[in-house]
């Protein structure tokens, strides 16, 4: 059959629109539930840094459970948890902002971070009664109590962004557990910044001296010399493992939620 | 059921089948098979795109230009991979994690272009759509099979519930690494091709 010009023009017109309005259709209609499972997910994350849960674990209870955590706003310069609406801040926002923001300093440059906002955000997880919640016998092993600060972490790996969270004890010297819920690394090589047995090299490292100053690290995978705060790097991946390194020394550090955790730890 | 119809539904599960005979989708096949669930998932996903898309293509098969027929097909699709993949993503947050990049790549799984091209462009819509669905059957067949041999044999569970109790857990069973790997389901995909030609010998080539 032949068609002429004019009928292929409109029909590829009219193709196209239908096709761009069910596809904005799909997703503007979908929009709210996908946002209220990436929050959920989020949240997933900050329990399983701070070691409350595991991963196959239901979203009942990561709700019921998040409860019992509270976020709060601290002024970065000051480390002073200051009074206001959590759910207000945006810190990816207000890091765009040059008002309210400022810019990282230069060694962390390869972090892509660029700029970290002057109000960031923290949780302090206090739960109680943990066993109880999960319906499990009094004198099962897992923990009961689980206190700890969990710090949100973020900075470019080796495909781009990667976001997650580092839990610490309340004193913030020791690393209690480490996730990341958004990244683009290789599968099987970067990738395996997800995978347990590597997360589980993480709680008991001191992430920070006496002096506050970050000496957590990753390194070179079978090269570790100080076991008590560094942690073998991933193989065939290491600008991987060499970021979450810098990522870690950046947002631990004097420029990230140092002065916040000195006020925890007491160092001066 | 005429014997025509039946054909149309029958074929592509056996001697027609997507994965094991035409070896079409055999990317996703591999990358989605490490468990039973995230295989049921994306059979689900790959039979909604598959008989919608050739249920619209063949609604639309005599208005299509010829000059245009391939990226109007195309078009089609890709709307429809990118409907289900939020529709995943809304519902089924964890399992659209786990397949990840592959329900955006039904888009470039041969079998929907295939099926779109050959069978859904000169045939009425009530046709392709059942053949739509015995073809996304057929590719699932095969998956499901495959992702259950890999996650019993694999983790020793099968849906998330532990079948055989694992040695590093306290029971017996020794977990076979090479399932949770990639090229498990290649000797598996190759073993069901293997079985397929000493049953039906119709289907070797003259050597």
């Amino acid at each position: 059959m032949e068609f002429s010009n004019k009928y292929i023009m409109g029909f590829t017109l009219i193709l196209c629109l239908v096709c761009a309005l069910g596809v904005s259709a799909t997703a503007v209609g979908l929009k709210p539930l996908q946002d209220k499972n990436k929050l959920l997910f989020k949240q997933k994350n900050v329990l399983l840094a701070a070691g409350a849960i595991d991963e196959g674990d239901s979203n009942e209870l990561v709700a019921q459970l998040f409860e019992q955590i509270t976020q709060v706003i601290i002024e970065r310069e000051t480390g002073k948890v200051v009074e206001g609406d959590p759910e207000s801040i945006d810190t990816i926002k207000l890091s765009k902002d040059s008002s309210t923001s400022e810019p990282i300093p230069s060694e962390f440059r390869r972090t892509m971070v660029k700029r970290i906002s002057h109000q960031v955000l923290a949780y302090e997880v206090n739960i109680k009664g943990l066993k109880k919640i999960k319906g499990l016998a009094a004198d099962h092993e897992s923990p009961d109590t689980i206190e700890c600060l969990v710090i949100p972490i973020r900075g470019n790996g080796l495909w781009g962004p990667m976001f997650g969270f580092i839990a610490l004890s309340p004193d913030g010297k020791t690393v209690r557990g480490i996730t990341y819920y958004q990244h683009k690394e290789t599968p099987g090589l970067g990738g395996e910044v997800d995978n347990p047995s590597w997360k589980a090299l993480w709680p008991g490292k001191v992430a920070l001296d006496d002096t506050g100053k970050p000496v957590i690290s990753v390194v070179k995978a079978g090269a570790v010399q100080n076991p008590e705060f560094e942690v073998d790097g991933m193989s065939g991946a290491t600008i991987t493992s060499k970021s979450v390194s810098n990522m870690l020394h950046l947002w631990l550090g004097d420029a990230g939620f140092g002065p916040y955790l000195k006020t925890k730890s007491g160092a001066q | 059921m005429d014997n025509e119809t039946k054909e149309v539904l029958k074929d592509p599960m056996l001697i027609k089948n997507p994965i094991t005979i035409q070896v079409l989708g055999i990317c996703s096949a591999l990358a989605v098979t490490t468990q039973l669930k995230p295989a049921l998932v994306m059979t689900a996903a790959l039979t909604a795109v598959l008989v919608c898309s050739n249920t619209i293509i063949s609604l639309l098969r005599n208005k299509i230009p010829g000059s245009i027929r391939i990226i109007t097909q195309l078009a089609i699709i890709a709307s429809l991979v990118i409907v289900a993949d939020q529709v995943l993503q809304a519902f089924a947050f964890d399992v659209a994690r786990s397949l990840s990049v592959f329900v955006g790549l039904i888009i470039t799984n041969c079998i929907v272009m295939g099926r779109a091209e050959a069978f859904a462009m000169a045939n009425p819509p009530g046709k392709a759509a059942l053949d739509g669905l015995a073809n996304s059957l057929g590719y699932g067949l095969i998956l499901v099979t495959v992702g259950a041999f890999r996650e019993l044999f694999g983790s020793g569970k099968l849906l998330g519930h532990t079948i055989l109790e694992r040695a590093a857990d306290g029971g017996w069973y020794v977990p076979n690494g090479l399932m949770v790997l990639a090229p498990g389901a290649f000797f598996l995909i190759g073993f069901f091709i293997w079985i397929q030609r000493t049953l039906t010998p119709s289907l070797n080539e003259e050597a």
